[in-house]
């Protein structure tokens, strides 16, 4: 392996065990910084006010995105478009740390996702399943999360998606040459990646929980599923209070395993962010849908 | 009998330190709470985020029992944030780690941003390795003052000619800026398991 995509998964490596949170300024950064962030989102909504706004959402400002470099010394990340090259290479210029090609923004490509070969920047992709984050791999993808549903603040699409992919890695350690090969074709997987996860049973990136999660207990639940760490959108800035919550989940984050501290966090954090029914959400409203 | 070498689990690179140690042979113990610091010969402080870690070290109750250790001798060995974390002074500032208890002076992120991150191969390492080794620097520290009787141990050419110190030992203390842990062999661990735990 070239030694850029080596430097970009090992970045990725760094942050395991931690939570990685969307801020919208400086200050918002700084706040998650000290609460124990391992990384900082830098765009100018949180996945909820998209969805409560509607319309095209785009790559952040770059001179805002600039501003909270400034202010942390934490990786900062940000969004672009699935498919949009240009806003990516906008952020590669401003030397971003790790871009998110995200559904969460409108895409720009409904077709292709970026060629993250291309970037020397790292690239963190979105996925539903197994196939989906191999072939974001494939495309050169340094780290992947789930898709979840953003902005709803209920966990259970981030929870289907990572049982998904833990379930089928499972299932792949058993199987014969012939039959990872009819898994990649009706998974649409490249196979020489579902024979890689086969032979060593793990993603051949780190694999983070997003998408949904509000409480420290949802952070914990997505550990103990065998996420490598968590990002947390609208879950903190939107909750009652920021500060509390941020720290609970970073403690929660680390001592996943362990009910009496989870409940020590969980207590008097003030109130989450409130939560949309996933089950009766139209079709048009699922971000987990965009991108495939 | 089986050393154990215990690896600070609070966020990081946790895994890839206890592959390590179990490659080698040696008995491996993550640490999260004051009573998993029983029973262990030596202790890794892994890369990851320095604030994190270092946050999570003080609200489990390790950095005050840890330090104690550290002093009385316990060897101990960080890797990038985990050398951080053990130095006297960061970013100018004294005093400003939870352990902070080895004589240099580190600058965070000094290389940059993920984009300055680097692969440095050197031809080999007295007493560590004798083959080509591959060092890797993930948004790394730098080493900006050694004091007077810690010892460098190994060096790189720097961009403007220069040579520049990447990891330093004294007494039971070993700081690299680079992550062994994520590069092939276990040189390093070998080294650490065999001069310093003993």
């Amino acid at each position: 392996m070239e030694d850029r995509k080596q430097l970009n998964r090992n970045l990725a490596q760094m942050l395991k065990g931690g939570v990685i949170m969307d801020v919208v300024n400086a200050k918002e950064a700084k706040i998650a910084e000290q609460a124990g962030a391992v990384a900082v989102m830098a765009l100018e909504r949180v996945p909820s006010d998209i969805r409560r706004d509607g319309g095209v959402a785009r790559m952040s400002d770059p001179a805002m995105i600039m501003e909270i470099q400034e202010a942390v010394s934490i990786p900062v990340m940000a969004k672009v478009r699935i498919g949009h090259f240009v806003e990516a290479q906008i952020l590669e210029a401003i030397s971003i740390d790790y871009i998110d090609e995200s559904e969460v923004l409108t895409p720009a490509d409904e077709l292709h996702h970026i060629n993250k070969h291309k970037f020397k920047v790292p690239f963190v992709c979105g996925a539903n399943n197994l196939g989906e984050a191999l072939r974001r791999i494939a495309e050169g993808a340094c780290m992947m999360r789930t898709k979840g549903e953003a902005g709803t603040g209920n966990v259970v699409e981030a929870v289907r998606h990572m049982r998904a992919i833990t379930s089928d890695i499972r299932r792949l350690k058993n199987m014969e040459l012939e039959e990872l090969m009819v898994y990649a074709k009706n998974t649409g997987s490249p196979f020489e990646l579902v024979c890689q996860v086969a032979k060593e049973g793990k993603l051949p990136v780190v694999n983070f929980a997003a998408g949904g999660i509000a409480t420290p207990a949802d952070a914990a639940l997505l550990m103990q599923l065998g996420s490598d760490g968590i990002f947390v959108g609208s879950g903190i800035f939107k909750s009652e209070n920021p500060e509390k919550r941020a720290q609970a989940i970073v403690k929660a984050t680390t001592a996943y395993q362990d009910p009496k501290v989870l409940a020590e966090v969980s207590s008097r954090i003030g109130k989450p962010m409130s939560g949309l029914d996933v089950s009766n959400m139209e079709e048009t409203e699922r971000l987990a849908t965009r991108g495939w | 009998m089986k050393k154990t070498i215990g690896v600070l689990a609070l966020q990081g690179g946790v895994a890839e330190h206890l592959q390590k140690i179990e490659a080698m042979g040696a008995q491996k113990k993550e640490v999260r709470f004051p009573s998993d610091l029983e029973g262990i010969d030596g202790i890794i402080l892994p890369g990851g985020e320095t604030t994190c870690i270092g946050k999570l070290l003080i609200e489990n109750g390790l950095a005050e029992p840890l330090r104690k250790m550290l002093e009385e001798g316990l060897p101990v060995w960080g890797t990038c944030a985990g050398a951080i974390l053990l130095a006297k002074e960061i970013d100018g500032k004294k005093n400003n780690s939870p352990i902070g208890l080895m004589d240099i002076g580190v600058k965070r992120n000094a290389y940059g941003k993920q984009l300055d991150s680097f692969i440095e191969t050197i031809p080999s390492i007295p007493l560590i390795s004798s083959q080509p080794i591959s060092l890797i620097f993930i948004r790394a520290p730098r080493f900006v003052r050694l004091g007077k009787t810690v010892e460098p141990l190994v060096e790189i050419s720097t961009a403007q000619g220069g040579r520049e110190i990447v990891a330093a030992q004294k007494n039971n203390f070993l700081a690299t800026a680079f992550h062994p842990e994520l590069g092939n062999g276990t040189a390093f661990h070998e080294y650490f398991l065999h001069h310093f735990i003993r």
